[in-house]
């Protein structure tokens, strides 16, 4: 008797095991992808902003900066703009990178503290199926998915201001997006530990992401500042994507190792980015 | 019998040197409705958390159906409803896009994720607040959201931490009437409370938990047998006097607790002892005969009552 209401547990808990195995295949294998319809179905409460931001943007800047500024500096430099080329076609691929880290300084700052304390669902997704890691991704998948469309819009009004000299110039767009990625993973790897809101996000914005557009040979060469700053551009991934812009838009002439670098170095931060922060995410939850 | 869905062997969770879980052992079967009651700070967040795959223990056996939540973490949660003590919704969605997004980490379509919110809207009685903004509900009507939610994908097991704390009355009667319907419906619940008319309503079976450690074990009614009498008076004479009077009424009833606010006499026959008592010529300031709770279990076990 004890045999069979034995053999008969087994069978009962096998079958509720593998249940529970069938069950876990789709959240294994798709759960970022959830977690990133999540977050883009968070995004349409200020979906207006966004395509207000990712169109107005451009104009308002390539106008000012590019047709303005740049018929002052093209005439002073007699012809030749910057660096020997056009101000404007200088200039625009700073600004396509720098848009690209502006969504990375909004998505990667307050969505990512929030989830754990104000707004906090990253607990009701690892209490669902969803990890720690497949969090991490998803965040950043929703991230790429608004960054994507903002280049690619920044990128059609820069060419109908004749700003993108060479046919090369439309891979510029993925290199603004790998310099945003960079950008908001080394955010985020900050963000997600943040247990008390003491106006961090503020700080990131003035001691971060603002010398970052001063200082990274955005509106003129890096080469023009004193060399005792110029570290500050060769530690910022803003420089490195916009270099590696140029190179792409208008066939900016630099040693292919230095192009080599900034690829690497984008790389680099993307990666050790992405990896801290799935650690900081993964034991946060598990408490 | 069927096999236990939950098996928990010395289970124990450290923080540093402390100990939050400290080596509970229990079973629980299908369909059953299993409880932890305890005092804050007992252990028994952190033993959800645990079986809710969401914390790793420090030592001990854990098996869900079948299940090493170690090996297994979203297996196993792909089987359990949560109700967490502090609610998780998403304040930037609407009523009903929480349930559907949160379906969706269960890998449910988004067709049927829809059709699935709407029932259980219905069931929450919260039809008519689906496009509604989450912050703009009430406590009552958040926890029934969060109850919905944890629904969305069917599960073998619900855990509900502390389902009821910090609701009014009536919200917590149209709460609990909710959880019995599950029960009755055959929905496996492990549930933690520190109110005892809670334990004893929904609870078929309970753990008495204090700091880390189970006390007791046993029905609601059986560990009231087992650790209390039938009735208990209790009688007030004001703080000041309580103490004094409890020395000279000892004897009365088979057992006297002395709380700083009232004397509790524990008796099979309450109305005597409070008759007992005024023959003395002890006059209290109120007295109220009432039937042996889990409360009282608590205090016998402990020491101390349940709610500090
Ligand atoms: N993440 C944590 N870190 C350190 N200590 C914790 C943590 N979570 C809980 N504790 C401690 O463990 C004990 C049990 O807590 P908890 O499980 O929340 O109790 P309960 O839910 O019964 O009120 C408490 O003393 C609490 O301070
Ligand atoms: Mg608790």
């Amino acid at each position: 008797m004890t045999d069979s209401t034995g053999s008969r547990q087994t069978t009962a808990t096998l079958q509720t095991a593998e249940r529970a195995l069938a069950a876990g295949v789709k959240p294994r294998k798709y759960g970022s992808w959830y977690v990133a319809e999540h977050r883009i179905r968070s995004m349409r409460s200020y979906f207006q902003t966004i395509i207000a931001t990712s169109i107005g943007n451009p104009l308002v800047y390539l106008f000012a900066l590019g047709v303005g500024l740049a018929s002052l500096v093209d005439k002073s430099q007699v012809g030749q703009g910057v660096a020997g080329v056009g101000y404007l076609a200088f200039v625009a691929p700073a600004l396509l990178a720098t848009a690209a880290v502006t969504v990375a300084g909004e998505e990667a700052t307050y969505p990512m503290m929030m989830g754990f304390k104000w707004n906090p669902i990253f607990y009701g997704m690892n209490a669902a199926p969803i990890s720690g890691n497949q969090i991490v991704n998803g965040m950043t998948i929703a991230i790429l998915a608004r960054m994507l469309p903002t280049a690619v819009l920044y990128f059609v009004v820069m060419v109908l201001f004749g700003a993108v000299p060479s046919t090369l110039g439309i891979v510029s767009v993925f290199s603004a997006v790998l310099t945003g990625l960079a950008v908001a993973l080394v955010i985020m790897s900050y963000t997600s530990r943040i247990e008390e809101d003491k106006g961090q996000m503020a700080m990131i914005m003035r001691f971060g992401i603002l010398p970052m557009f001063l200082f990274s040979g955005t509106f003129f060469p890096l080469t023009q500042l004193p060399v005792y700053l110029q570290w500050i551009g060769w530690i910022s991934p803003l420089w490195h994507g916009t270099e590696l812009g140029r190179v792409l838009s208008y066939g900016m002439a630099e040693p292919t190792w230095l192009t080599v670098v900034h690829v690497a170095y984008l790389g680099a931060l993307c990666f050790f980015g992405w990896k801290i922060t799935q650690r900081v995410v993964t034991r946060r939850l598990n408490k | 019998m069927s096999a236990p869905v939950i098996t928990a062997n010395l289970l124990t969770k450290k923080y540093k040197e402390v100990a939050a879980v400290d080596g509970i052992s229990f079973e629980v079967a299908p369909g059953e409705s299993f409880g932890l009651l305890g005092p804050n700070g007992a252990g028994k967040s952190t033993t959800m958390r645990m079986v809710g795959a969401v914390s790793t223990r420090t030592s001990g056996d854990l098996s869900i159906l079948g299940l090493d939540p170690n090996d297994h973490g979203p297996e196993v949660r792909s089987q359990l409803g949560v109700v967490p003590q502090q609610d998780n919704l998403d304040m930037e969605l609407r009523v009903r896009d929480n349930l559907i997004v949160y379906g969706r980490y269960f890998g449910i379509p988004n067709k049927t994720a829809g059709k699935k919110a709407d029932e259980l809207l219905e069931f929450a009685q919260l039809s008519d607040r689906a496009k509604a903004k989450v912050d703009d509900l009430s406590g009552g009507m958040k926890r029934r959201l969060t109850i919905a939610r944890s629904l969305m994908n069917e599960p073998r097991i619900l855990l509900l931490d502390e389902p009821t704390t910090g609701l009014d009355p009536q919200a917590r009667h149209i709460l609990w009437d909710r959880l019995f319907r599950l029960k009755e419906q055959g929905t496996t619940l492990v549930l933690t409370t520190h109110y005892m008319d809670e334990a004893e309503q929904l609870c078929d079976r309970l753990v008495v938990v204090d700091k880390g450690t189970i006390m007791a074990e046993g029905a609601p009614a059986a560990l009231i047998r087992q650790y209390s009498t039938r009735e208990v008076v209790e009688v007030r004479f004001g703080s000041d006097r309580n103490a004094e009077v409890a020395e000279r009424i000892r004897g009365i009833g088979e057992r006297i607790e002395v709380l700083p606010d009232r004397i509790l006499i524990y008796s099979e026959n309450g109305e005597a002892e409070l008759q007992k008592i005024t023959e003395m010529g002890l006059e209290p300031i109120t007295s109220l005969v009432r039937r042996s709770s889990l409360e009282d279990v608590f205090l016998r076990l402990t020491g101390r009552s349940l709610i500090e």
